[in-house]
């Protein structure tokens, strides 16, 4: 796999950040050595290996259904740049 | 049935697959604990976790699970012994982590299958794809400022159940026929509390447009439509705006849509080169949800009778019909209410039939016109099985029923209190019934010739004239029988 100017950009917009052109080719170069370093792995044969997702052998952790009552609203409205009434205000977004 | 539209060349088919939400019904969120109560003020129920604060980790909630393991089983479904988190990625103002955590290659339930019944007495299998467990979005609200968005964030991180159906679904009326069958399915299990207005449940529409045996068309989404009649709208309207498209040449271009309630419309949500890429990937901060067979075996002993198994006992203890059995079971509320009526006296269990009519037609309506529910219904089971019972004995007539039970609904007495206060009593004595025919036939003797006359139509009025005597509560069949005995006998 190679990574050209479309993709380097169509992850740009993904993760809407803003990409100059001397940056675009900077990251072009970066990821591409990081995949070609990568996919020496694919010199293993992995055939009938069961894709590992996690490499601790623990087991996933549960909690009891129990909710806290406290309300959170000005702790978690503290950093918000803009707000109005308890609610978050961003700028207009209307699918 | 004909499932068909008539288009220009030929007829045309509707496939339709439905993608459910449904809100876990549980005190706290799936990976953290605030409290999913609705209606609070905005806010107020979130956490670091929620509120996607670095360095937050979510832990699992044990309830939610074995919710959703419950669900798997009231879909008649495959239970996943091993399921894993993924993140959906995308950017969203109520979407604080720039993720949804969901499950995408390894859902926590497979596949199932649902049945829907119909009027005539047949019925049909929707199957179910699979159920998988995510977290919910926040609110926004976007027509209260010209420029900006409000957030509310207590939804954010609500457990969800998407329950993800085959298109084995052919029209608007089957569509809302199965979501309202899951609808009652969850509510009997008690996973989720069904509010639709409130959210609780919506759906997401796939629909396409074939020639009856070609190939699926290219689809449609239709998003997050709240109520059955939305549902149904917007499937009629987009159908008819695919056939319209194909049938003037064009070709329907794969979209997701929003339905436009107050005109009832659809039109397309984003443009396909912002079409959503939503690098799922398994979430590092999650382990595979893994689930002994000894667990949902445990939960499988917990899980009460379903409707379709009340269904199948009513029909074989009570030989009723399977529409019968199906409009009884479809609430919980229904059933518990047939359960309680008729149980309240041994005799009932004879006149089963006549219980559901009193209930379903009867009383529903009465209900519908008061605005009221089942739950809070004014008269009891224990009562309007009395009623039945007056009936079945043949102490008042059908129709003097319908007059006491609407006096049960407004007093709140028992039918025996109002039989016997306003003297309703039936009329069952052959020597006072045969009195009064022979008043009626002694004051019509014209009436009375030209019956004798071959017009037989007659008969009706001297009922008439009969019951207004009694005040309508003579016995009808008795009624009938001694009028038509002693006119004959005038012959």
């Amino acid at each position: 796999m190679k990574i050209d100017k479309n993709t380097i950009n169509k992850i740009a917009r993904l993760s809407r950040i803003k990409l100059d052109d001397k940056e675009s080719e900077d990251y072009i170069n970066d990821l591409n050595s990081i995949l070609d370093w990568v996919e020496q792995l694919n010199e293993v044969n992995t055939e009938n290996v069961e894709p590992l997702s996690n490499i601790s052998s623990s087991i996933l952790p549960k909690r009891e259904d129990v909710s806290n009552d406290s309300n959170s609203s000005e702790e978690i409205l503290e950093n918000a740049p803009d707000k109005l009434e308890g609610f978050f205000a961003v700028p207009k977004v209307v699918e | 049935m004909n499932n068909l539209i008539k288009g220009e060349k030929h007829d045309w088919e509707m496939v339709i697959g439905l993608e459910i939400h449904a809100q876990v019904k549980s005190n706290s969120k799936l990976f953290s604990s605030s409290s999913t109560k609705f209606g609070s003020s905005p806010n107020s129920q979130v956490s670091l976790v929620d509120a996607a604060m670095p360095g937050m980790l979510p832990v699992i909630n044990k309830y939610c699970v074995e919710q959703a393991v419950k669900t798997g089983v009231g879909l008649n479904a495959k239970i996943n012994n091993y399921s894993v988190f993924d993140r959906k990625n995308y950017f969203y103002a109520d979407l604080p982590q720039g993720y949804q955590i969901s499950q995408y290659k390894y859902p926590i339930v497979g596949e199932g299958k649902v049945t829907i019944d119909f009027k005539d007495g047949t019925s049909k299998d929707i199957r179910i794809v699979r159920l998988h467990l995510e977290q919910d979005a926040g609110k926004s609200l976007h027509d209260q400022n010209p420029s900006k968005t409000y957030v509310d964030l207590n939804r954010s991180g609500v457990a969800l159940m998407e329950i993800v159906s085959e298109p084995d679904i052919r029209t608007p009326d089957e569509a809302g026929m199965y979501i309202s069958k899951i609808r009652s399915i969850l509510m009997y299990l008690d996973t989720c509390d069904g509010n639709m207005q409130e959210g609780s449940l919506r759906a997401d529409v796939n629909i396409s447009v074939r020639k009856p045996g070609d190939e699926y068309g290219t689809r449609c989404e239709i998003k997050n439509l709240n109520s059955i009649k939305f549902i149904k709208q917007a499937i009629n309207y987009e159908a008819k705006r695919q056939i319209e498209i194909l049938e003037s040449g064009g070709f329907i271009e794969q979209n997701t849509m929003l339905f436009n309630t107050s005109t009832g419309k659809t039109r397309p949500m984003r443009n396909k080169e912002e079409a959503h890429d939503y690098r799922y990937f398994p979430d590092p901060d999650l382990l595979p949800l893994e689930i002994s067979k000894e667990e949902i075996g445990k939960i499988k002993s917990s899980i009460p009778e379903l409707p379709d198994e009340l269904k199948n006992k009513f029909i074989e203890t009570f030989k009723l019909s399977n529409y019968d059995a199906s409009v009884l079971t479809a609430e919980k509320q229904t059933s518990d209410y047939f359960n309680e009526t008729i149980n309240s006296d041994p005799e009932l269990k004879n006149h089963a039939k006549i219980v559901v009519n009193w209930i379903t037609s009867e009383l529903f309506s009465l209900l519908n016109k008061n605005n009221q529910d089942l739950n809070n219904s004014p008269v009891s089971p224990e009562n309007l099985g009395q009623l039945i019972k007056l009936i079945s004995t043949n102490e008042i007539s059908g129709k003097i029923a319908k007059d006491v039970l609407e006096d049960m609904f407004s007093s709140g007495k028992t039918p025996r209190q109002i039989v016997d206060e306003k003297g309703l009593q039936q009329v069952t004595d052959q020597d006072e019934i045969a009195k009064v025919i022979d008043e009626v036939i002694a004051e019509n003797p014209k009436m009375v010739e030209q019956y004798l006359a071959g017009k037989d139509k007659l008969l009706g009025f001297f009922v008439g004239q009969a019951m207004k005597f009694t005040k309508g509560k003579a016995n009808p069949k008795m009624l009938n029988d001694i009028l038509k005995q002693k006119l004959n006998k005038k012959n």
